[in-house]
């Protein structure tokens, strides 16, 4: 963990196709948040984008690596995978578009909610892709400005 | 209305969590679509589903559920049971299909999500 004065830095390394471990990080992230006394509700939408991008990982990049970073102003989540990569983010945006395979929907995914969930939860929200390198999606709490979601 | 109670309601099994049965409970969901109930659930909620793996367990832990029943006679695996073991989420089973399940409880006063 890198830190300084009023910031820390952690990263975490998130394994493809471990369906089994998969929210792993997402626990270990949401506990953490805890303990530095984060308001519940902030942690709350941070746990369930989390957890829904560590399931895209899991379901269609190879690895990624997250970096938490928490200052008083926010805590910002990136997350940058390798891997297949988005053609069309627009459309992967919309609600219920879907690529998963019956594998996926099965473990209770795959249903095109992913990356709506994130940016509803999220107060800031990017993500940027190249195909057939992998995805980096950025998402943002504030702390400052109280947003009831 | 206690958790006891809904056991008894569903005929249910208690998995895990015999110690907890006391937990008062007022609303309920049910999906067995994960990305659904992360979008929709709200703390404290009942978590109805049927489906019976580990992720079920991770979810009930994010979006802060108070107990697991599945339905459809389901019963989570191995990892899943370790998992509430440590989030202390109690888990029953219910050999009732989903929409008995949730006609039994709303019939008897449980709310749904979107009354709270």
């Amino acid at each position: 963990m890198g830190s300084s004065e009023n910031e820390f830095l952690k990263r975490y390394e998130i394994e493809s196709h471990d369906f089994s471990r998969a929210g792993n990080v997402s626990t270990q992230i949401k506990e953490l948040l805890q303990e530095i006394g984060i308001d519940s509700s902030i942690i709350r939408r941070a746990a369930i984008a989390t957890y829904e991008a560590e399931m895209n990982v899991v379901m269609y990049a190879d690895k990624a690596e997250l970096f938490l970073t928490v200052n008083p102003e926010r805590i910002h989540i990136r997350i940058e995978d390798k891997g297949q990569g988005i053609k069309d983010i627009d459309l992967a945006m919309q609600e219920g578009f879907s690529t998963a395979t019956h594998e996926m929907r099965e473990m209770g995914f795959g249903a095109g909610m992913g990356l709506p969930n994130i940016k509803r939860n999220a107060d800031k929200f990017n993500i940027s892709s190249i195909p057939g390198k992998g995805t980096s999606v950025d998402i943002i709490f504030c702390l400052n400005e109280t947003k009831q979601k | 209305m206690k958790l006891r109670e809904i056991a008894e309601l569903l005929e249910a099994e208690v998995i895990w969590g015999e110690d907890l049965l006391d937990k008062e409970i007022k609303f309920a969901g049910g999906s067995d679509l994960m990305s659904d109930v992360l979008a929709f659930g709200k703390p404290g909620i009942l978590l109805l589903t049927g489906l019976s793996n580990t992720q079920s367990v991770r979810t009930a832990d994010i979006i802060e559920a108070k107990a697991i029943i599945y339905v459809r006679g389901k019963k989570p695996d191995k990892d899943g049971i370790e998992l509430a073991k440590i989030k202390k989420i109690p888990m029953l089973s219910t050999k009732n299909m989903m929409f008995k399940t949730c006609g039994i409880l709303y019939s008897h006063g449980l709310l749904g999500v979107s009354d709270i």
